[in-house]
Parts: C-alpha cells; sequence; structure tokens
C-alpha cells in the first residue's frame, strides 16, 4: 500500500531521517521504535505531508506529493500525540470535520456517508452519549478518543500514530490500542505508529522498523527486530535484562503483599 | 475517577436567532436615524425611506435631507464596517486559534491607516475615484503589516501564542504611530484630515462609501463564510486542518488577503475603528458557539448592531461636540480587552 524509498529529511545541514526505506502491507501494523531523536515522528511527519523530504513515498506506486490535501486524507489519516481545543466546540463538531475530505471544494458533491460515518466513529470510540458535550470540559483520555474518532470518519485506508497513548494512563491506552486494533481488522487497512513502549510495540505491532539517529538499524517482523542485540545496539542498555527486573520486582512485590495480607 | 462536569449544549443557532438579530438591527438602525442633534420621529424615518426606495415624492413636513442625505448613509456605512470589522476579527481569532487576534491588537488596521494617510500626504489619488489612492493604499498595507506581523511572531514562537502576537502587534502599532505622527508634522497642510485616521470617524460618509462598503462585504464576507469549514479546522489546530485534507498554505492566504482587503476598506472610509473585531466575535460566541457556520454571520449582526450603538453614543453623549468613534470603541474594547486576556491565562 505504502511504500517509502531512501527517504532523507534535513533540517539545515543535520539529516534527520537519513535515507530510510520501508514498506507498509495490507493489514499490517507497522511500528517505528527507537530512542529519542532517532527521527521517528519527523518520518512520520514527511508521510504526512508535513516537511518537505527528498526521496519519494508513494501511495500504490504513485509519489504522495503529486496528491492534494483531500485525496492524501481519503487514503492516510493522522492522530497526533496530543491535541488541544481552545473552543468550546462540541464533540460531534470536531469528529464531523473527519468528513472535510469527502466534501472539500467548490464543485464536490455531497458526502452522502458523511454522516454514517460520524455516527459509527462516535458509536466504535463510545462517545455516542458525549456528542453534545464541550471538548472544553473532557479528560485528556476522552479527548484523544474523539480525535481517535474524527481520524475513524476520516475513513481513511492508512493510518498514522505518532504515540497515540503516551500521556495517558494504562486503562486509556489499552482502550486506545484495542480500538485501533479493531478498525484494522477491516481490509484494506493498515497502521504506521511511532511507539516508546516496546512492550506496546510487541502485543500489537506485525512488522517493526528499529531506527536510531535518523537510520534503520533493523526492519521486519517484530521477534527479528526486537532481539536483544539489536535493542542493546540503539538504546546502549539491556532492554531485555531491564524489562526482567522490572517484572521480577513487581512479582517479588506481589508475593509479599500476599504473605503480610493473607486474607 | 471522577467524572467532570459535562456541558451539553442545545443547537443554539435556529432561524428565528437570525430573526431576532435581523429585528434587533432594524430597530437599532431607526434608533440611530432618528436621535441626534436634530430629533426625527420614528414614522417620518420609515415614511421617507419607504417612499424614497419606491421612488415616490417625500412628504414637505419631512426633514427629508437630514434622514436621507445625511443619517441614512451615515448608518449604513458604519452598520457595514461594524459588520466587516467583525466578520474579520471572528475569521482571524479562529486561522491563528487566537482569541485576542484582530485587526486592531494585530495593528493591522494601524497599517492600514499608515497607508490611507501616505496616500493623502503624497497627494495619491486614482482619476475619477476621489478616495481609491487611500483605499488601494490601506489595503496593500494592510497585508503588508499582517504578512510582517506573523512572521515576526513566527520567528518569535513557531506555535504563534497569544502572547507573541499581542506583544509584536503592540510594537508594531507603537512604531506605526511614531511613523503617522512624523509624517503629520512634515504635512501640516493635511494635518486634519491625516488626524482622522488615527481616531475614526463617520461622519460625512455618502453613498459612494456605502456602495463601496457593501460590495466589499459581499465579496470578502461571502468568501469568508464559504471558508467557514476551514477555519474551523484552523481553530481546532493548523496541523490537525492539514491532517484532514485542508490545504493549509492556499487557504491561510485566501484568509489573510480577504481580511487585509476588508480592514483595508473600512480604514480608508474611517479611520481605525479599534476593538470591533476583537469583542463581538466574544459575543456571538456565547450566542451561537465557535462554529464559523453560524459565528460569522452571527458576527456580521453583532458587529454592526455594537458600532451602530458606539456611533450613536460618540455623536450624542457631548453633543453638539462629536467625538471620533475609534474613543468610544476603544474605551469599550480595552476593559474588554483585559477580561479575555485575563480568561485566556487562566484558561491556558
Amino acid at each position: 500500500m505504502l511504500r517509502a524509498e531512501h527517504v532523507t529529511v534535513r533540517y539545515g545541514s543535520r539529516a534527520v531521517v537519513d535515507d530510510l526505506s520501508f514498506r507498509l502491507g495490507e493489514g499490517e501494523w507497522l511500528m517505528l521504535a527507537g530512542p529519542n531523536g532517532a527521527g521517528k515522528s519527523t518520518l512520520i511527519e514527511a508521510v504526512a505531508g508535513g516537511v518537505p523530504y527528498s526521496g519519494a513515498i508513494r501511495w500504490q506506486g504513485k509519489d504522495i506529493r503529486s496528491l492534494k490535501g483531500p485525496e492524501l486524507a481519503r487514503r492516510i489519516g493522522v492522530l497526533s500525540q496530543k491535541n488541544a481545543v481552545g473552543y468550546a466546540y462540541t464533540v460531534e463538531e470536531v469528529v464531523g470535520l473527519g468528513r472535510y475530505a469527502y466534501k472539500a471544494g467548490l464543485f464536490s458533491g455531497r458526502d452522502d456517508r458523511g454522516k454514517g460515518s460520524v455516527e459509527k466513529a462516535l458509536e466504535l470510540t463510545g462517545l455516542t452519549d458525549l456528542r453534545r458535550a464541550s471538548v472544553l470540559t473532557l479528560s485528556g483520555g476522552e479527548l484523544q478518543r474523539v480525535f481517535l474518532a474524527q481520524v475513524f470518519a476520516q475513513d481513511p485506508r492508512v493510518l498514522i500514530l505518532d504515540e497515540p497513548a503516551n500521556h495517558l494512563d494504562l486503562k486509556y491506552q489499552q482502550h486506545i490500542f484495542s480500538l485501533i486494533r479493531a478498525w484494522l481488522r477491516e481490509p484494506g487497512r493498515a497502521v504506521l505508529s511511532v511507539v516508546h513502549d516496546l512492550s506496546l510495540a510487541r502485543r500489537y505491532g506485525s512488522r517493526a522498523v528499529l531506527m536510531d539517529q535518523g537510520k534503520s538499524v533493523a526492519q521486519g517482523t517484530i521477534d527479528q527486530v526486537m532481539t536483544p542485540e539489536n535493542l542493546r545496539r540503539v538504546y546502549g542498555m539491556d532492554v531485555y535484562a531491564w524489562m526482567n527486573e522490572m517484572l521480577s520486582q513487581w512479582r517479588r512485590d506481589q508475593s509479599s503483599s500476599a504473605v503480610n495480607d493473607p486474607s | 475517577m471522577q467524572q467532570r462536569p459535562r456541558q451539553l449544549k442545545r443547537e443554539q443557532f435556529t432561524p428565528l436567532t437570525y430573526l431576532l438579530l435581523t429585528v434587533a438591527l432594524f430597530f437599532t438602525m431607526v434608533l440611530c436615524v432618528c436621535v441626534g442633534s436634530v430629533r426625527v420621529s420614528f414614522s417620518d424615518t420609515v415614511t421617507s425611506v419607504w417612499h424614497a426606495l419606491r421612488g415616490l415624492p417625500i412628504p414637505e413636513n419631512i426633514a427629508k435631507n437630514i434622514i436621507l442625505n445625511v443619517r441614512l448613509p451615515r448608518v449604513l456605512c458604519v452598520s457595514l464596517a461594524g459588520a466587516a470589522l467583525s466578520i474579520c476579527g471572528a475569521a482571524m481569532q479562529g486561522l491563528l486559534r487566537n482569541p485576542l487576534a484582530d485587526g486592531s491588537t494585530m495593528g493591522v488596521s494601524s497599517g492600514a491607516a499608515l497607508g490611507a494617510i501616505i496616500a493623502v500626504a503624497a497627494g495619491f489619488v486614482l482619476p475619477g475615484f476621489s478616495f481609491g489612492g487611500s483605499m488601494i493604499l490601506a489595503m496593500a498595507f494592510a497585508f503588508g503589516s499582517l504578512v510582517l506581523i506573523l512572521s515576526l511572531a513566527y520567528a518569535l514562537d513557531r506555535s504563534l501564542s497569544t502572547g507573541s502576537i499581542i506583544l509584536i502587534g503592540v510594537i508594531f502599532t507603537m512604531f506605526i504611530s511614531a511613523i503617522i505622527s512624523l509624517i503629520i508634522t512634515f504635512a501640516s497642510d493635511h494635518t486634519r484630515t491625516l488626524a482622522f485616521w488615527t481616531m475614526g470617524s463617520f461622519s460625512g460618509v455618502n453613498y459612494d462609501q456605502v456602495k463601496i462598503l457593501c460590495a466589499a462585504l459581499l465579496l470578502c464576507g461571502g468568501i469568508l463564510i464559504r471558508f467557514s469549514p476551514e477555519l474551523n479546522a484552523f481553530a481546532i489546530g493548523e496541523d490537525n486542518a492539514r491532517h484532514i485534507g485542508v490545504n493549509v498554505k492556499r487557504v491561510k492566504l485566501v484568509i489573510l488577503v480577504t481580511v487585509s482587503v476588508l480592514i483595508g476598506v473600512c480604514v480608508s472610509i474611517a479611520g481605525t475603528v479599534s476593538f470591533v473585531g476583537l469583542i463581538m466575535p466574544h459575543i456571538a460566541r456565547m450566542l451561537v458557539g465557535p462554529n464559523h457556520r453560524r459565528l460569522l454571520p452571527a458576527s456580521l449582526f453583532s458587529g454592526a448592531i455594537f458600532l451602530l450603538l458606539a456611533d450613536l453614543t460618540a455623536r450624542t453623549l457631548l453633543s453638539p461636540i462629536e467625538l471620533p468613534i475609534g474613543v468610544v470603541t476603544s474605551i469599550v474594547g480595552a476593559v474588554a480587552f483585559v477580561v479575555i486576556f485575563y480568561k485566556t491565562r487562566k484558561a491556558g
């Protein structure tokens, strides 16, 4: 569906993304992982048309730079890390904007599927009862669900996520990721996401690109990429040992509290 | 987890709201025609306008000249300028996602005034169009000021935050005021004419200016209302707008040019009338919510009514002395500015 070929993004003389290529196939959830400053967010901004780059990003063989805004938005939807709204729009108004790409322009036809798509998106994300609520009254997790509903209403083929649950608590993280996984089950769809939490990448991803200093260090299935050697190479530490140690600590704490409080 | 109080909203803008606003505007216009140094009755006003519209002779006992040649063009000009300045403020506040954005707070009106003053001081006129030169330079300077202010604010702070834009706007306005004072000092023959642009006044306007304002408002207001969905997208966030398919560069350019043209036309006719575009979109937002499909038409009505009342105050408060209208709007606007700024900072 989507193929990036030798993509390079420069800020001044520095290459933030350096000659990186990857492909995203139907039904795949491709995880972009790597330390801070690896160029993950910049790469997905390039895919979303937000930063200039050299090389090519192709949608079914066609360079996405030749697509107009609404044409690109009908193919690629983006959910950012953090969204803030300054005015008291209702949930339904924000979600309804997801249909913009289907009715933009003076001579565009009627968006017959618009209402149904918005209803479905509100229902999928559990926001039907909050449709008339002002977005200024929502919690961070609810607001992120509103923008997820907006991107669902946009009905793209590829969903791009930039750490969509980064600042959310565990309950909302699980909720958001489960909703995205359910969305991905429909045919003709794919997800590309940036994740910091490697356990989330393991749990939900089908393939991964491990990045460091703008370059791709490893690509392939999750098992092929998330090896102790690759992770040590980019993070400079034994990630598996660190995670095991944390898990053991949890287990030790759990068993000691069970001993102290047998009830 | 503790639930936050939900603010469930009703459908706030119905045809009845439009009807009420239209009726309110009509009565304010009639009131402004009737009240002044010479009092005119409601029935005389309605009769003369009705007869004039149908091409019938106007009864002798009616002060026809005052109603049709002095007050009516002024009232029409004031309402059109109020509507224009208010819709410009609403569009800028949406585009920049900044509740304090407005032609006066950002220095665009001052830039336009400088353009008009340069045209007058330099004797720049268009043949057959007495105030065409000042109008064209006012529009060009309004656009140039807007681009300059946004570029400077962007260089200072890429998120174009409220604080940065206001700071640059204040500095720019002070700079422009200094240049205007300099020009006024050296162009002493035109001092009275030039001073008018810094304070604003609708005194002496005629139907030519009404026609120009009407055409500009129809064209530019139509464009802004056509771009309501895009303004909603910008009001939520520029990145989000791009992600849903808005051509952000093109839309931004079209809206900035449209706003500059409209502010330029208003300033070239009435001088700098501050704060209308700041306050009235906030009042309209309270009435109809932030959706630009409803906000822009509501801003037109509320801006027109507010400026009519401000002009009436300017004409009658210290009668027979007429205050510059900019003095009245600035006094009200400065208080509103502090309240909005305080609320914005508190929320942010």
